[in-house]
């Protein structure tokens, strides 16, 4: 560098597109997500562990659902389950972000906060489709589940883009509650959501009060749209509106949450 | 949003092709004008102007909540101030973070301790446009070595490494460090000054905190002490010594004539100690001569008095108030402000 080079050129310095957005970034939070034994346990092999003890059970797994079987329900609820568990849990890891000082680090550089939530969002979609396929390759080895192949592209796709709606809460519970716990929370609160939307249990088995309830909760609109096209029948607006309805609220809270965190003083 | 270059009279716009250097000044790195920043009913920073100029190797001195951290923030675009402009480089300081004008080695935090030190450095090269080469600002940095291990396994000192490594790496024209050496032992703090002395040959603009006194006095061309949100004293390490009452003039002298003594022009204190006489004042020629030449004082010594005295002096609880004060009775403004050339053009 020359002396004559201390008058700078501004013109010459550029600020990155897409607000700092670069697929290599994904790939380095992706290999981050891969040393993380703990979030991959839970996430991928969790799901896969219950489609093993509740998707196989010889007493009803071979019963017709549609035009498929119980087994390929229960498939499409565990894969369900693992990829919310994936997409927020990306959102939450916000959270633990911003307590190390690293969204902070972050906005003395060029990108931009709207393009960190979409890296966050698209390295969690990542572990989500690793979740899914997890499920459903094991489902596709143990010869129980059946239903036409058709159905097992369609399902898997709309649980896994629907699983989108869950970053956004995850999101909102990593700017609410900035802590290390944060998973925990997540974990806990993703278990109920599981039992209300009857991702475990068949809401059937619950007594009238509760499954009136239960399909207030935020998996349940979810869980019934992605299980539509194997379980067919009438199709059920409240489930549609549910689902706008949660999603509107996570958003709306994640917004503003964001709003809040990203204000400068 | 706010435009910077109506606050910079005399500045003429650069960066347009054909512009030669020489025949214009380059707009100042940092450009501080009547700059307030309230927290609240807590003023943090209570009117600074202040202008760095491009090239300039700034220490930023000043007691915990003096504002310093404040100050660096809003020249980050970290936060606004309530009143005033900052720009840097004549832009607004998001423009310029940006396009990677200006970085910054902050005091803790901003690392995560589950990625290794290289891939924090290439995470950090992928946010920008242009950056220098992870393999190079990891050498300079002297972080090559560590590449591969995790950053929560990293000594405070290799943290502090690793961060000036990505604020390297846009080849920044204006490095902000806030408190760089803080956690570093004897050996780390030399080899990252030496870095940063190598990088200021280059002609980057360097504005540092820090504690270590010795340090401003060593490696800064010019030191700017702040006190509660205000500069008392800007000027090189030798003029902000002579601000906070000057000199010690010690000589052996039976029978000093005391009054006579602290009636010369700058003299704050006289002390007799016994056969010797102390004499606290901002002229010590004048003493000298006095003593010398009219009475028989001998072994006679003038001492300076260091940085660490002048920042108690003129930061401390009981130092001086800011606006002509008893302690800068004599000193070359009472506002403190001493330096000639503020706009940098000494490089």
């Amino acid at each position: 560098m020359s002396a004559t080079e201390a008058v700078i050129d501004i013109a010459d310095r550029e600020e990155p597109p897409l607000g700092g957005f670069k697929p290599a970034i994904v790939r380095l939070e992706v290999r981050r997500l891969l040393r993380n034994r703990r979030t991959l346990l839970f996430t991928v092999l969790f799901p896969v562990f219950f489609f093993l003890i509740f998707g196989l059970n010889s007493s009803y797994a071979k019963n017709r659902v549609g035009p498929g079987n119980v087994s390929a329900f229960i498939m499409i609820s565990m894969a369900l389950y693992g990829a919310v568990l994936a997409t927020s849990s990306g959102g939450a890891m916000v959270a633990v972000e911003r307590l190390a000082g690293w969204s902070r680090q972050l906005r003395i550089t060029p990108l931009q906060p709207a393009a960190y939530i979409a890296i966050k969002m698209v390295t969690s979609l990542i572990l989500g489709l690793a979740a899914v396929l997890a499920v459903y390759v094991v489902g596709l080895l143990t010869h129980k589940a059946s239903m036409p192949a058709y159905l097992w592209v369609v399902t898997a796709a709309a649980l896994w883009i629907g699983s989108l709606l869950f970053a956004a809460f995850g999101l909102f519970v990593g700017y609410l509650l900035p802590s290390e716990n944060v998973m925990q929370v997540i974990g806990f609160a993703l278990m109920l959501f599981s039992f209300g939307g009857g991702l475990f249990i068949p809401l059937s088995q619950f007594s009238h009060l509760l499954r009136e309830m239960a399909t207030y909760t935020p998996l349940y609109g979810l869980n019934e749209l992605v299980h539509y096209p194997l379980v067919q029948g009438t199709f059920n607006w409240t489930w549609a509106a549910n689902l706008v309805a949660w999603l509107v609220i996570f958003t709306a809270g994640a917004i503003w949450r964001f709003r809040k965190d990203t204000a400068r003083t | 949003m706010r435009a910077a270059e109506q606050h910079v009279p005399g500045i003429v716009p650069t960066g347009k092709p054909g512009h030669r250097p020489g025949e214009v000044h380059p707009p100042a790195a940092i450009d501080l004008v009547g700059v307030h920043k309230r927290f609240g009913s807590v003023e943090a920073v209570r009117g600074i102007d202040l202008r760095i100029g491009a090239g300039e190797v700034v220490a930023f001195l000043g007691p915990n909540g003096a504002g310093k951290t404040t100050t660096i923030d809003m020249v980050l675009g970290l936060s606004d101030p309530t009143e005033g402009t900052v720009a840097v480089f004549g832009l607004d300081p998001r423009d310029a973070v940006r396009k990677g004008l200006v970085s910054a080695v902050m005091q803790s935090g901003g690392l995560l301790k589950d990625m290794t030190v290289g891939e924090t450095v290439a995470y950090t090269s992928f946010l920008f446009v242009r950056t220098r080469p992870p393999a190079e600002v990891m050498e300079r940095a002297g972080i090559t070595d560590i590449a591969g291990r995790l950053v929560g396994k990293c000594s405070g000192g290799e943290q502090q490494r690793l961060r000036f490594a990505m604020a390297l790496l846009p080849d920044p024209d204006l490095l902000l460090l806030d408190e760089p050496t803080q956690g570093m032992d004897v050996e780390g703090r030399r080899a990252f000054w030496a870095a940063i002395r190598q990088d200021a040959k280059a002609g980057r603009t360097i504005v540092f905190a820090t504690h270590y006194l010795e340090e401003a006095d060593a490696y800064a061309d010019r030191v700017v002490l702040v006190r509660k949100g205000e500069v008392v004293a800007d000027g090189t390490s030798a003029e902000v010594k002579a601000l906070a009452s000057g000199r010690t003039v010690r000589a052996t002298l039976v029978d000093a004539d005391q009054d006579a003594l602290g009636s010369i022009a700058g003299v704050d204190h006289v002390e007799i100690r016994g056969s010797s006489v102390v004499v606290h004042c901002s002229d010590s020629d004048a003493v000298a001569r006095y003593l010398l030449t009219q009475t028989p004082a001998r072994d006679l010594e003038v001492a300076a008095l260091g940085l660490e005295e002048a920042f108690v002096a003129l930061t401390g609880v009981d130092g001086p108030d800011p606006v002509g004060g008893p302690g800068s009775t004599g000193g070359p403004g009472s506002t403190g402000r001493t330096n000639p050339e503020p706009d940098g053009a000494r490089r």
